[in-house]
């Protein structure tokens, strides 16, 4: 017998025939006396109801992206425009004087501020600055600052050094590549045994399993923390590594539902040929699992780099160990009053998970399909 | 969930052959790691805990320790702290549930629509927010709703609006921005969903067109009953994800409650007994009155849940 391709994460028949049912209703609909240019409308309305609303929903990382190449200089000026800038300076007598919007005369003119004062200040005109200098009546403060495009990209480098950015980086990787191996190790061998094999109180601890899921993690958080220190693994990573390799509730649930979808009819081809139970997992199972592995592994690795208040309880006293995620909210701590650092940092740390999700965004959304609507 | 073994006759003492045996035994084997893991990291903790409940176990330990019996209960009925944090968490459950169950609905029907031009595109981009790391997100929503150089509020000024509200500074406003700050959320939902209306039986939609049925007809008559198992499965997951609400607000006003106690939520208040106060006996008990009231709520959800929950293929 001849392996099947690797199947899809839902029941592959199932799919196919609901696709082409709707397929039909679709050429029975195009046989109906058409109202395409009503139909052209709607589509266009509700088209642009969807690009308003995801560009209003995905804003904030605009916004981040912005603040993260503006200078501290401009986020302290008040009024200052939306793109990062600089305020316009012009040099004058070895000085460099301030460029203002002046209105003047029924125009307004870009002059540099020379003599500041409450009632009237005098400016100097860059395009003359030989000229008498301008009197101007009013307060100085209440003008706009002259700006000009200029992002800077030197925030990057700041956070690169002040978290000690490579350090982080190391740590959150090697945290999620060991995290990721132990789940999918254990939660493999855990799902195996509850879609294949028959054994007293299957059904009770399959429950208990997901019951898990809805566990407020308060009651267990105290005793653990407890144990962690009287084994010495406080200020370690093993209390972030060690639980990953004794399995948890939604992955093995999520490759448990997969397993049962594949038939078992090879399983039992192979076991007459005399291939044990390991053996037929490795040779039989995995081999047509590729799609949910990849969607646990990626899934977790995501987890593991956003995971953010276990590497908090477990590592506040060791910087040099900490994840990404947790030196993000100490950085913020100490420079909260400087947006440009702290966005671009936000931005370092959320790079590599936004790629990962686009390079496998086909494994996220199958994953938590089958996750959630099987239950 | 589906029983896992229904396929084959059980009889209640199923006498086993010895393949049967070497079978069992096997997936005893295989289902050792979750097993061990469950009792070291579960169920020992979970038993310590309630145990810790009638101690006064704490960090320092200067008294000995020893059984206090109900004290810590007596405690808590009394301390109206711990009465204070749970209207802040329900407050928040009253805004943030119905938003947590319907916003991800409206976004697949959105995308479902066979009139919406470019479908896979916009659900990347809604579930997109779901991978970001979650302090990233608070980073990015605490600049995006800050009064001064927040881009939501010189949106509103904009158009006019001349005072808009501190979201994150003002008690009255705190959770509409801690709310806005979790449609980030919505890509886990809003995928469960899609494929839930992907399941709907084309049919009974044509039927309803001959029928007469217009679109909002169809969505109330078809669409909302045919995926209410969806529905109840997001509500009790959110339920389960607003009982235990805290991570932001500590983050974001560094475990205070500012402003004036609004954000001081219940698990909160267990967090600070544990780790500041470090009073782990009162925070044992208030983590198990968490969880009495996790689970009265989810029992008396899926109670609930027989009168508007389908399912297809059912017998009543």
């Amino acid at each position: 017998m001849a392996l099947p391709e690797a199947t899809p994460l839902a029941p592959p028949a199932a799919t196919r025939s609901r696709w082409r049912v709707r397929r039909r209703t679709r050429v029975a609909e195009g046989s109906r006396p058409p109202s395409l240019r009503g139909d052209g409308r709607r589509s266009f309305l509700l088209t642009l109801i969807a690009v308003v609303a995801v560009a209003a929903f995905l804003s904030p990382m605009l916004r981040a992206a912005t603040v993260s190449i503006k200078n501290q200089d401009q986020l302290s000026l008040s009024g200052s425009p939306l793109l990062p800038s600089d305020p316009v300076t012009f040099p004058y007598q070895g000085k460099d004087l301030p460029l203002f919007k002046v209105p003047i005369d029924g125009t307004v003119k870009e002059l540099a501020l020379l003599e500041p004062g409450r009632q009237h200040s005098t400016f100097v005109d860059p395009a003359a600055p030989d000229g008498p200098p301008i009197e101007w009546q009013g307060s100085w403060r209440t003008l706009e600052h002259v700006f000009v495009l200029a992002p800077h990209f030197d925030n990057f480098a700041k956070v690169w050094d002040l978290i000690d950015y490579p350090r982080l980086l190391f740590n959150t990787v090697v945290l999620a590549i060991i995290s990721t191996i132990g789940t999918l190790l254990s939660c493999t061998l855990v799902a195996y045994g509850f879609a294949r094999f028959d054994f007293p109180g299957r059904g009770l601890l399959f429950t208990l399993l997901i019951a898990t899921i809805f566990l407020p993690g308060a009651v267990t958080i105290i005793p653990t923390y407890t144990m962690f220190v009287k084994l010495g693994w406080v200020g370690t990573w093993l209390p972030l590594l060690v639980p990953t390799f004794f399995a948890n509730a939604f992955d093995v649930f999520l490759m448990r539902q997969f397993f049962m979808t594949l038939p078992r009819e090879l399983d039992e081809a192979a076991s007459i040929d005399g291939a044990g139970p390991l053996r037929i997992l490795r040779s039989i199972i995995l081999p047509q699992s590729i799609p949910v592995v990849v969607a646990v592994g990626v899934f977790h690795l995501v987890y593991s780099w956003n995971d953010f208040f276990e590497p908090l309880i477990y590592l506040s006293t060791k910087p040099e160990l900490q994840p990404l995620a947790v030196g993000l909210a100490r950085f913020n701590g100490i420079h909260s009053r400087e947006p440009g650092l702290i966005q671009a940092g936000t931005l370092m740390t959320l790079v590599v998970p936004v790629l990962l999700f686009v390079i496998f965004q086909r494994a996220f959304t199958r994953g938590v399909v089958i996750t959630g609507v099987d239950k | 969930m589906t029983a896992p073994s229904v396929a084959r006759p059980r009889r209640l003492f199923p006498r086993r052959s010895g393949l049967a045996w070497r079978r069992a035994r096997w997936g005893y084997v295989f289902i050792a790691p979750w097993v061990i893991g469950f009792l070291l990291f579960t169920l020992f903790p979970m038993v310590a805990t309630l145990a810790f409940t009638f101690t006064n176990i704490n960090l320092g330990q200067e008294d000995p320790l020893r059984f206090v019996g109900l004290k810590n209960y007596e405690t808590l009925v009394s301390d109206k702290q711990t009465w204070d944090s749970l209207i802040v968490t329900f407050k928040y459950a009253l805004l943030a549930l119905p938003i947590a169950v319907a916003l991800p609905l409206l976004v697949a029907l959105m995308l479902h629509s066979r009139h919406l031009k470019g479908s896979s595109a916009f659900r990347i981009l809604f579930y997109l927010p779901y991978v970001i790391p979650f302090i990233a997100g608070v980073l990015i929503w605490g600049g995006m709703l800050s009064n001064e150089s927040g881009w939501l509020n010189d949106a509103l000024r904009a158009l006019g609006i001349d005072h808009p509200p501190d979201w994150l500074q003002d008690p009255t406003w705190i959770y509409s921005g801690l709310v806005i700050m979790g449609i980030w959320g919505i890509g886990a939902g809003m995928i469960v969903y899609l494929a839930g209306l992907k399941g709907i039986p084309s049919e009974l939609y044509d039927a309803a067109r001959i029928d007469g049925a217009g679109a909002f007809a169809q969505i109330r008559h078809i669409t909302i009953p045919m995926i209410s198992p969806v529905i109840f499965y997001t509500l009790i997951l959110a339920c389960v994800e607003v009982l235990q609400y805290f991570l932001v607000p500590l983050v974001l006003k560094n475990g205070t409650g500012e402003p004036g106690g609004s954000t001081y939520f219940y698990n909160l208040y267990i967090y600070k007994n544990f780790f500041t106060f470090q009073n782990m006996a009162y925070g044992a008990t208030l983590a198990w009155l968490l969880f009495g009231i996790t689970l009265l709520i989810t029992l008396v959800l899926f109670r609930l849940s027989r009168r508007w929950v389908y399912y297809a293929g059912e017998v009543r």
